[in-house]
This record gives structure tokens, sequence and C-alpha cells, in this order.
């Protein structure tokens, strides 16, 4: 797949505002402002890039360990059962980023709650209903967290992807 | 709504994003009871507090044609792996670099992430990363994403209104 077509002011949002916000009433207006456009641009902008999912959502990362508990999980499941067991993992409150990997432990995901007890019962009730061989790893420390995402919009002479 | 139930209901309503309208704080003040300056200020009061790390749009790598993702694991002596941690966060390759458990069968302690837009350009950043960082003596896996079942943010906060229930 090749990047998908943007905006110049789409480009702009997304290189300018995964770390900060404007911090008033009007954000839109003072991001307007500060790209030279005005504010129903700047919304419908977002707007799209968050219908074409490219934006999953414009707001707050909240920390994991402050806003409540969480853990890494991963499973080994057999291969014709993975998609199957993932769909209904899904179904499960406060399970996200959850991915295939290439590994015996081929699915990983994220498990969120309000706080350990609530996340201890969810775990629970997951292993119950999914009783495949799990790792159980929550973060002991962040040497570093993610703030945002670079983007090379033109992939650079030296791409190795370029020839595919 | 008490203050403290108004507060859960804005972190409930933040999790799904800022509204998109032209004051985005006046709609959640709506939702809450809050004033629309409270509101803000709450935001602003939690992001200094830590409890919101950052404010801004959060990226899909996928959709922007950052296809392969890699969880690179390293196996590295419990003595050693704050340093090397330390290492490869200020190294600026990675996208997160985190230390986890060991568990029976899984030996691996560090954990990070590496987008690229192929998988040869990830395997590409992950030889340069071990070999400027020193990290060739250490056993290391590398676990490529194969299909995303589902990306999306936290589910710390319940709404009052709609109980234990959300998201379900």
């Amino acid at each position: 797949m090749t990047a998908p077509a943007l905006t110049d002011l789409q480009r702009a949002i997304i290189d300018g505002y995964q770390q900060h916000l404007p911090s008033s009433l009007t954000p839109y207006q003072d991001m307007a402002s500060e790209l030279g456009s005005n504010e129903a641009d700047v919304i419908a902008a977002i707007d799209d890039l968050i219908q074409r999912g490219l934006i999953r959502r414009l707001g707050p990362v909240f920390d994991h360990h402050r806003a409540g508990a969480s853990t890494l999980v991963a499973m080994a499941i057999p291969a014709d059962k993975l998609e199957q067991e993932a769909l209904s993992l899904n179904t499960f409150a406060g399970i996200n980023h959850n991915y295939e990997r290439e590994h015996q432990y081929n699915l990983w995901f994220v498990l969120t709650a309000s706080h350990d007890q609530a996340l201890q019962q969810r775990l629970e009730a997951i292993c119950e209903r999914h009783p495949w061989p799990v790792l159980v790893l929550p973060m002991e420390q962040a040497y570093h967290i993610n703030l945002g995402f670079p983007l090379n919009w033109n992939g650079g002479a030296d791409d190795v992807c370029a020839k595919r | 709504m008490s203050v403290q139930n108004a507060e859960q209901q804005l972190k409930f309503l933040l999790q799904q994003g800022l509204p998109l309208d032209s004051r985005p704080y006046r709609v959640l003040a709506q939702q809450t009871g809050l004033s629309e300056e409270q509101v803000l200020q709450r935001i602003q009061q939690w992001q200094q507090e830590g409890l919101i790390r950052r404010m801004g749009a959060i990226v899909d790598h996928h959709q922007l044609g950052y296809n392969a993702n890699a969880m690179l694991v390293f196996d590295i002596p419990t003595e050693q792996v704050d340093l090397v941690g330390e290492t490869i966060a200020a190294s600026g390759r990675v996208s997160l670099c985190y230390r986890r458990p060991r568990r029976p069968g899984w030996h691996y302690n560090l954990f990070c992430m590496i987008h690229g837009r192929c998988r040869d350009q990830v395997l590409q950043q992950i030889a340069q990363l071990r070999q400027s960082l020193g990290l060739s003596v250490f056993p290391f896996q590398i676990l490529f994403s194969r299909q995303q079942f589902k990306q999306c943010g936290g589910d710390y906060f319940e709404s009052d209104a709609k109980g234990a229930a959300n998201g379900n």
C-alpha cells in the first residue's frame, strides 16, 4: 500500500499536532491561524482524516499507570482458530492493540481496566473463555514512551521500500 | 452530578477524543455539567499531573502507509537492562521501549516497537540499532505483526451514566 492522498493542510495537521493542541477554548480556530487556514477547513480536514481512519481521534492520551491498570498479554492459539479467537476476544471490554504476530505466541493485545483488581477480573474472565497458553507481561519500567510519530512523506532516496 | 462524577464522566468522554466543534470544551461542558472553563482547566491540570501524557492527533500507522511493525524483544542481564533501555530510548530509533517481566519459557525482558513502510526497512533499522548501540551480544527476537484485529485507545474510565457496561 502506498501512502494515502492527503491535502497539505492534512499533512500539516499530522506533522504539527501529535504532541500538543493549542490550549485555548477554540483550539481549531487557533490551529487554523497557525496553519494559515480557517477553522471550518481545519475541522473538515480532521473529520476526513478520522473518517478515513488515518487518525483515530484528536485528544488526550492517558498515561497507562496513572489512568488505571494495564498489561500486555500474549496467547498461543492454533493457527486455524486464531481469527475466530481474536474477534471473540475483541468483544471483551478493555482489549485494544490486538495483533497477530509471527511467533508461537501469535496473538498480542493490551488489556486495560480502571484499577488492578478490575484488570485481574478481566484477565480471569478472558482466560476462562480462552484457555490458551498465556503470557501476562505488565510494564515494569518505561524508558521511552510513544510521543507521536514522525512521518517521512517523501520516502527518501535510500528508501528500501521504493521498489515495492 | 457531583464534581467528582462530572470529572469521571469527562475522562470517559475524552477517551473518545475531542469533539469536532468550534467550541469543543463547551460541548463537553454540556455533557458533564461543568463549565467550559472548568473542562479546559481540568484537562490542563491532568496534563500537568501526568495523567494525560499528550493532547493531539493519534495516527494510525497502517493507514498512513507504515505497514510493517515489529516488536523487538531482547534478553538483557537484569543488572544491565536499565542502562540498555535508556540507551535505546535516547537513540530515537524506536517508538517505545519498556521493561517487562520474564516468564517461564519467555526470557525477554526488554521490549521495543519499530515502525516502517515495509519489512525490509524495519529489518534494516533493527540491524542498525543493534550494531550502533553494541547490542549484538544480547539474544533477541523480532515479532512482526501480521493482522491487526483491533487498535483503539484504552478503556480506563467508565461512565457513571452508563455504569460498568460500557464498551461491552
